[in-house]
């Protein structure tokens, strides 16, 4: 096949740099490992809330073994003084309560010169794949340390020794764990003890670089996943009705939505699968109440042809997909964004649908919220590509300004006369009638159709209807919601989804050094628009096209929907490792200096 | 179809729509449509508050013939569609039909389920044991010797029984009706549309182009020489020994209905951001 | 007659064994499970992290893989050639449902203990309760070695830690995988 990637982009698509770049001093890394068992998650959750408390941002990923229970696990936390929506190049810290399979992680915790590995000398050696990196090695006794505390738990030293080397004070790392604490009172003060004795353990860690006190933060800052965000956005939006068939990685977001459709009013089915699922929304729709479903590339793929009735009987829905690596399978719990050529174009006949992705994990709310927004406005499927890394991963953002993206679709009022649901307007938008409406009944139908709604293999019909469906997608006025722009400059990198964070740091870091790129992360994939694209681009000479999967699927979509400036390059790898900042400034640069 | 004037008396006519059916002459799915709309006058419902879905095959193109709300989905999803529409929407009266290939072998699954889950549906199911759209393949319900192109000599699979398997999967309400009683067929929906959850009605529905030999059902079918049961041990058993031609209603239960259904909103969506916000 | 094997609370009669060959093959039977289930747990903690209680199972199976191999020598058998057991699980036998990812060698050694314990009995009664003199006198000897065993399993038992009280919290939730 020919390949029309640079070759430069494919040696480093093809072999990640594990070396590291300096660490940016206004954030902070680390990382927390053990077994099964010792609470890591629980720690760097509750690293992430003090270091909230304290005024920081930051974000937290997960990632674990395949067992259930007892597995090896991570929690990856990045701190810093100003919003991160990514994982940064290298760890700063990684703390280890024990050894046993931690070295799993070798390649999602990569190590530098300056960073530092605490771990415990009683747990055996360093593993060398983490030794090799040259970072300080300084054991200290943690289960010792927390067996002398009866009752307390080896993850709460862990969380002080890392939170008092962050820099936190002992107060706001009290408070976090004080606010989650859903157990007994003695247990409690045993783990604050432990806590304690973690932070007094981090004096024997000298010369390491702490961050700085934050500035007091301006306004309301949240805390919270990409799978909540896009939940929350949903019924900010207006969705009131969810079927929901449990997926790894989306499974979070229809937990959320359960208890909070209770609260809001609305209903959550669980379905016995995923063609039941899709089926269920489109059956609400119809009956006028936005609904939504969630699910990854396995659900997805079950649910295209519901998809494609509900582009051929024009009701609205919206499927959150939170992709997962692939095909078949794949890789559950890890991320990639390889569902792209599937979503936008894997359902059968001429079936236009709207395809939006978020650009973080906050942006998760407004961009399923905007999804819900244009599913209703253009009686159409929505999906929305999340991915693991934002669904799962849960961070410290400015409060999302209220956007006023509502449900607002169009519908047929009483008795009015000669009522055809598909007719042929000019927006290509035609008022729907809402089942109880009388005087305006119609049957909804999969099957092509005349305006009044009957079955049709007209030619001048499907014409009709094809013409209809497609127009009213693309005349509609996407405004600037349509992409992040950001910068400027003769060459523009184009990205999407998850993959905008990573990106946009690299363009700050290329900034600061006097390299000026144009960002322009999508948020609209379908449908695409020349105009749009002109206008973006206009004194852009080169393009470069960045995503995380190994097909180049992001570029591919581009090259054949729109005609880009130069001769568009392509920076693509697969997951399960984050693209990371360093690696795409070193990419850009290379390419931008060609 | 727009021109129901809303009070007027309310017959079978109200329910019918102004386009012809395409089935071929002499199938029984005709006297099911007509028995639709006479059940739907018996119980005066407003057509406009009624919902009739389908997936496909010939029996799913119902829901234009009348002049409810109709909704003619993906083969085998009805009763999925019907769900989300019925909880979304409980102020309406929904309708499910199709056939038995679409309820029983691409739907099988969703069948179970509804059955299990126990919306107040009514899922109505004209069975010709023959895919007759796709011209002539055996169904799930197709006798095992029943030589056809796709299977000759037939399937040798033993048919499935869907009463049994909606009474153990928990249906409310089970039925058998034909075709060739309209009156009977009317009166056997309205009992189902009026019973709380999920009511299935299966109707003996000929198909006298590929099976032309069901013509004679109407000589071999009797009236189930029991009453309804409320008790489900006993329904088993009755429809254990059934032969597949005792018509009436076999079981009517008492299951507590699916309580899925929108609640008063106790909270605004902005409360919801207390736990996110810091 | 029938003799019995108590288990769980329960007392399960069964045929005894007619001669030497039949009973050596009912404890080949026996230990040659005991053995294979040891070491099922012994991958599950492994899998679990538990490195500790994976090692003690372990170890555990090799001493019944030993059993197992002392009776085929014993009575000249190349191969092993299963014979039916009279009993779902045999008396020396873990449960499955016995462990936990988080247990400590002293719950193990406590779940060996019981083991060994029941598997001391059964030989004891078994001994009690047949006619032929040979296999009597081979469940004696057997029964002397599974007191052996009780007294070594004891033995560790008494040199090993105590768990702490919270030894089953695990901070964390259960992980999403598929």
């Amino acid at each position: 096949m020919d390949m029309p990637v640079g070759t430069e982009e494919r040696a480093a698509a093809s072999a990640p740099s594990r070396r590291a770049s300096p660490v940016a001093s206004s954030s902070l890394s680390i990382a927390i490992a053990g077994s099964g068992g010792s609470g890591v998650m629980t720690a760097g959750m509750l690293l992430l809330e003090a270091a909230a408390k304290a005024g920081l941002y930051g974000l937290m990923v997960r990632t674990s073994g395949p067992q259930i229970r007892g597995g090896e696990a991570a929690a990856l936390v990045r701190l810093a003084h100003r919003p991160v929506a990514a994982l940064g190049d290298a760890f700063d810290l990684l703390v280890a309560v024990d050894w046993q399979n931690v070295h799993r992680f070798a390649d999602e915790i990569p190590l530098c010169e300056n960073s530092v590995i605490v771990g415990d000398a009683g747990e055996g050696d360093t593993p060398d794949v983490f030794r090799a990196s040259g970072a300080r090695v300084v054991p200290l006794p943690l289960k010792k340390i927390a067996k002398s505390i009866p009752g307390s738990w080896i993850n709460m030293v862990a969380l002080g020794l890392a939170g008092a080397l962050s820099g936190l004070s002992a107060a706001v790392l009290e408070a976090a764990l004080r606010q989650s604490w859903k157990r007994d009172d003695a247990g409690l003060a045993a783990n604050l003890e432990a806590l304690r004795a973690g932070i007094a353990a981090a004096s024997q860690v000298d010369a390491f670089p702490t961050l700085g006190a934050a500035k007091p933060a301006r306004g309301t800052r949240w805390l919270l996943s990409g799978n909540e965000a896009a939940g929350y956005g949903a019924l900010c939006g207006g969705v009131r009705f969810v079927a929901a068939y449990p997926i790894t990685p989306a499974t979070e977001l229809l937990e959320w939505m359960a208890p909070a459709l209770a609260k809001v009013g609305g209903t959550l089915v669980q379905a016995e699968d995923e063609l039941a699922s899709v089926n269920m929304i489109i059956g609400a729709s119809y009956g006028g109440v936005p609904s939504l479903t969630a699910t990854a590339g396995p659900g997805l793929a079950l649910m295209t042809e519901g998809i494609g009735l509900a582009v051929a009987s024009e009701t609205p829905i919206v499927v959150v997909d939170v992709m997962r690596g692939g095909p078949s399978t794949g890789i559950p719990a890890k991320s990639e964004q390889s569902d792209l050529s599937f979503a936008v174009s894997g359902l059968h006949g001429d079936a236009p649908h709207l395809v939006v992705a978020p650009t973080s994990i906050g942006d998760c709310l407004a961009t399923t919220q905007w999804a819900v927004h244009l599913a209703e406005a253009l009686q159409a499927p929505a999906l929305v590509l999340s991915d693991q890394f934002m669904g799962q991963s849960r961070a410290i953002v400015d409060e999302p300004a209220q956007s006023t993206w509502v449900a607002r679709r169009l519908t047929a009022t009483a008795n009015v006369p000669d009522y055809k649901r598909y007719r042929d307007t000019e927006s290509g938008i035609s008022p729907m009638a809402i089942p109880g409406t009388p005087g305006v009944v119609y049957t909804a139908d999969g099957l092509e159709h005349t305006e009044g709604g009957i079955p049709s293999s007209q030619a001048r019909d499907h014409a009709r209807q094809l013409d209809k469906r497609l127009r009213k997608l693309v005349l509609h006025d996407y405004g600037e919601m349509w992409a992040d722009r950001e910068g400027s400059g003769e060459r523009a990198i184009i990205t999407f989804g998850s993959a905008a964070s990573p990106v946009r740091e690299a363009l700050r870091r290329l900034r600061e050094r006097g390299t000026h790129v144009r960002l322009i992360a999508l948020r609209l994939l379908a449908p695409l628009s020349q105009e749009r694209f002109d206008e973006a681009l206009a004194g852009v000479s080169q393009v470069l096209v960045a995503e995380q999967n190994h097909g180049a699927q992001l570029y591919r979509y581009l090259r054949a929907m729109i005609d880009l400036p130069g001769k568009p390059r392509s920076f693509h790898r697969p997951g399960p490792l984050p693209l990371r900042p360093g690696e795409l400034a070193d990419a850009i640069l290379a390419w931008s200096t060609r | 179809m727009n021109d129901v004037a809303p009070c007027a008396p309310r017959t079978a006519q109200t329910y019918k729509s102004a386009y012809k059916p395409i089935w071929c002459p002499g199938c029984g799915d005709y006297s099911v449509l007509s028995s639709v709309t006479k059940a739907l006058a018996m119980l005066d419902l407003p057509p406009e508050d009624v919902v009739v879905v389908s997936g496909i095959g010939c029996s799913s193109r119902i829901p234009a013939y009348t002049n409810c709300y109709g909704f003619h989905g993906v083969h085998g999803r009805s009763l999925a569609a019907a769900t989300g529409l019925k909880v979304a929407r409980p102020d309406l009266t929904v309708l499910v039909a199709g056939g038995d290939g679409d309820g029983y072998s691409i739907g099988g699954n969703h069948f179970l389920h509804a059955c299990r889950r126990n919306v107040d549906l009514t899922y109505i199911v004209m069975d010709n044991h023959v895919y007759g759209m796709t011209k002539g393949q055996p169904s799930p319900t197709t006798e095992p010797d029943w030589d056809s192109k796709l299977s000759p000599g037939g399937t040798k699979l033993r048919v499935f029984h869907p009463l049994v398997v909606a009474l153990a999967s928990g249906a409310n309400f089970i039925a058998r009706a034909f075709s060739g009683d309209p009156n009977g067929t009317a009166d056997i929906l309205a009992q189902a549309i009026r019973h709380p959850g999920f009511s299935f009605v299966e109707i003996l529905s000929p198909c006298v182009t590929f099976r032309p030999e069901q013509r004679e059902w109407k000589t071999q079918v009797r009236p189930a020489p029991v009453e309804p049961t409320t008790d489900a041990s006993r329904a088993a058993r009755r429809l254990m020994t059934d032969d597949g031609f005792n018509i009436g209603v076999l079981y009517a239960g008492d299951r507590p209905v699916c309580p899925l259904a929108p609640a008063e909103p106790r909270s605004r969506v902005e409360d919801l951001e207390a736990e996110f916000a810091l | 007659m029938n003799a019995a094997m108590q288990a769980a609370g329960t007392t399960i009669e069964y045929e005894p064994p007619r001669n030497l060959a039949e009973f050596m093959s009912l404890a080949l039977a026996m230990e040659s499970e005991a053995a294979q289930r040891y070491a099922e747990l012994a991958d599950a903690m492994e899998m679990a992290n538990n490195v500790e209680v994976a090692e003690l199972f372990r170890r555990m199976a090799n001493i019944e893989t030993g059993h197992a191999r002392a009776v085929m020598a014993q009575m000249h058998w190349r191969e092993y050639v299963p014979r039916g057991s009279p009993f779902s699980e045999g008396p020396e036998t873990p449960g499955e449902d016995a462990v936990h990812y988080l247990m400590q060698p002293y719950h193990a050694l406590e779940l060996a203990l019981a083991c060994e314990e029941r598997a001391e009995r059964f030989y004891a009664d078994l001994a009690a309760a047949v006619e032929d003199a040979e296999v009597r006198e081979a469940a004696r000897g057997l029964e002397a070695e599974e007191r052996e065993h009780v007294a070594l399993v004891r033995a560790w038992l008494a040199r090993a830690e105590k768990p702490a009280e919270n030894w089953a919290d695990d901070p964390d939730p259960p992980r999403y995988v598929d």
